[in-house]
């Protein structure tokens, strides 16, 4: 037995929601962590929630990207969960949103002019609005309704959220810092082997 | 020519040190006990300005060179040596050489300065420096009549800062001040905090500490001064220029690319703390007269 065959035995009978449980449960945890100021949040934490919640959500976005690669790699086949991957990442992608608009800036208006007049916010705005229509339609329903190629298709905005959520957290980094660096070549790699894919498989035929 | 600026603040305003050592836990101790009201805090209330804690101080820093999180510089900043600590001092001075700390701050006066301290993210602290007048320094080494500007330059130890290996900026980081700037009674060369060394994230043994500029102006661990008549290159300004000028006076009607600077969060009031206004010149107006006739939102 191959080993990409055992992973997907012992995966046969597991279930994706309870990844919706650990995602709230952590998000959770990491809000009491900061009222409570505790380890990271000790000093400033506002700030520190805000780029954990958006750190997880640029993780589990890249994470989504990792499945389709890793089974045509590895034979490893975690396709059930990737719609709890995608919603969990848009359940942080809204939840840093929300630090962001609730604790940050503290405003309304202050969201607008910061969306308007700074780039990066822009573009992680962009990319939490893109997310939306994917969040929504990220059920068996929606599929059936909108037919499997439009879902598709509509789905590929995932690819642009990510890269916007790279170039976000590069744009707001300050000097040259590696770790958005890396975020930024895995999204876009990630998101030009499906086309390098589809390019070759066109060739092919 | 110590003592030319006065505090509003005075010494018994400096928080005793039980309680800045610890003030989280007496206050978490007397929510317990429902008496949070008779906690001492040693504070001015009515100027706003209660000095940060000093863990506050010592574990939210910016000191890329050992690395670009907040919390970096307290994790890292223990490899710095800095002792012996000698500073290079040339350029238009009457007297320069190489000099040990101590021979260099001999006879000159330590004060205490409460100041605010703004960061160019729109975050502050109030911070209790103990600092000497940078002008009695460079009254001390002759600034020559031509000179019109100081530069600064921070210690690069390779092998004992991370972020200089990653290049994170192009290091040793430089900064700089025109020289009546540096000569204001306000610019002080801190030596430490709420009368202690001061801690190596914060800029040990000597740092510059320049109120109404932006946090990044002051800058740390300084290992060379020098009095020239060219306006200094500075970090950032290398780094980004079209963010990072060379006056970056705190002023909150001249927006940063990236962060408003009207207004600012005051570190430690936890999750809920509401933004506050940011002041002109970081609330220090006495500085004005420096920048007569000039632009401010063109000299950023």
């Amino acid at each position: 037995m191959t080993l990409s065959a055992t992973v997907n035995g012992a995966l046969r009978n597991v279930r994706a929601w309870p990844l919706y449980g650990i995602a709230a449960t952590y998000a959770a945890w990491e809000f009491w962590r900061a009222v409570n100021q505790q380890g990271p949040y000790l000093v400033e934490p506002i700030n520190v929630l805000e780029r954990t919640y958006g750190e997880i959500a640029l993780i589990l976005l890249v994470a989504g990207l990792l499945v389709t690669p890793l089974r045509q790699w590895t034979g490893v086949n975690l396709i059930k969960f990737r719609r709890a991957i995608g919603l969990c990442a848009f359940f942080f992608v809204l939840a840093h949103f929300l630090v962001f608009a609730v604790l940050d800036v503290q405003s309304l208006g202050r969201v607008w002019t910061e969306t308007v007049k700074r780039p990066y916010v822009t573009v992680g705005m962009l990319a939490f609005v893109l997310l939306i229509p994917l969040a929504v339609t990220s059920n068996n329903l929606s599929i059936r309704k909108m037919g499997a190629a439009a879902w598709r298709q509509l789905h590929k905005l995932s690819y642009v959220a990510v890269i916007l959520g790279a170039l976000h957290y590069l744009w707001l980094s300050r000097g040259f810092q590696v770790e958005p660096l890396v975020y930024l070549v895995l999204s876009i790699g990630l998101v030009a082997l499906r086309y390098r894919h589809v390019a070759w498989r066109k060739q092919a035929a | 020519m110590a003592y030319r600026w006065k505090n509003t603040l005075t010494h018994a305003d400096i928080t005793p040190k039980a309680a800045y050592l610890n003030r989280r836990q007496i206050l978490a101790g007397a929510a317990g006990l429902g008496a949070i009201g008779l906690v001492p805090r040693a504070a001015d209330a009515q100027a706003g300005l209660e000095p940060n804690t000093l863990e506050e101080i010592r574990s939210y820093n910016n000191f890329y060179e050992f690395g670009t999180g907040k919390g970096d510089p307290a994790a890292n900043a223990h490899q710095l040596v800095t002792a012996p600590w000698s500073i290079k001092v040339d350029g238009m001075v009457d007297r320069p050489g190489d000099y040990a700390l101590g021979d260099l701050l001999a006879g000159l006066t330590v004060e205490d300065r409460i100041y605010r301290f703004r960061c160019v993210e729109a975050w502050s602290m109030v911070i209790p420096w103990n600092g000497i007048e940078l002008a009695d320094i460079l009254n001390k080494v002759g600034v020559q009549s031509g000179a019109r500007y100081v530069a600064f330059e921070t210690v690069v130890q390779p092998e004992n800062m991370i972020g200089v290996q990653r290049r994170v900026l192009d290091f040793p980081y430089v900064e700089g001040l025109r020289l009546d700037e540096a000569m204001h009674p306000l610019t002080i060369m801190a030596t430490g905090i709420y009368g202690e060394p001061i801690a190596n994230q914060n800029g040990a043994p000597i740092r510059l500490v320049v109120p109404w500029k932006y946090g990044f102006k002051s800058i740390k661990s300084i290992v060379r001064i020098t009095l020239t008549d060219q306006e200094p290159p500075i970090s950032w300004n290398i780094a980004n220029a079209r963010e990072y000028g060379f006056y970056s006076n705190v002023n909150p009607n001249v927006d940063h690319p990236r962060w408003s600077q009207a207004s600012e969060r005051r570190i430690g009031g936890g999750l809920f703390a509401a933004r506050q206004d940011t002041l002109m010149f970081n609330g220090y107006p006495e500085v004005a007269p420096l920048y007569d006739g000039m632009d401010l939102s063109v000299f950023i």
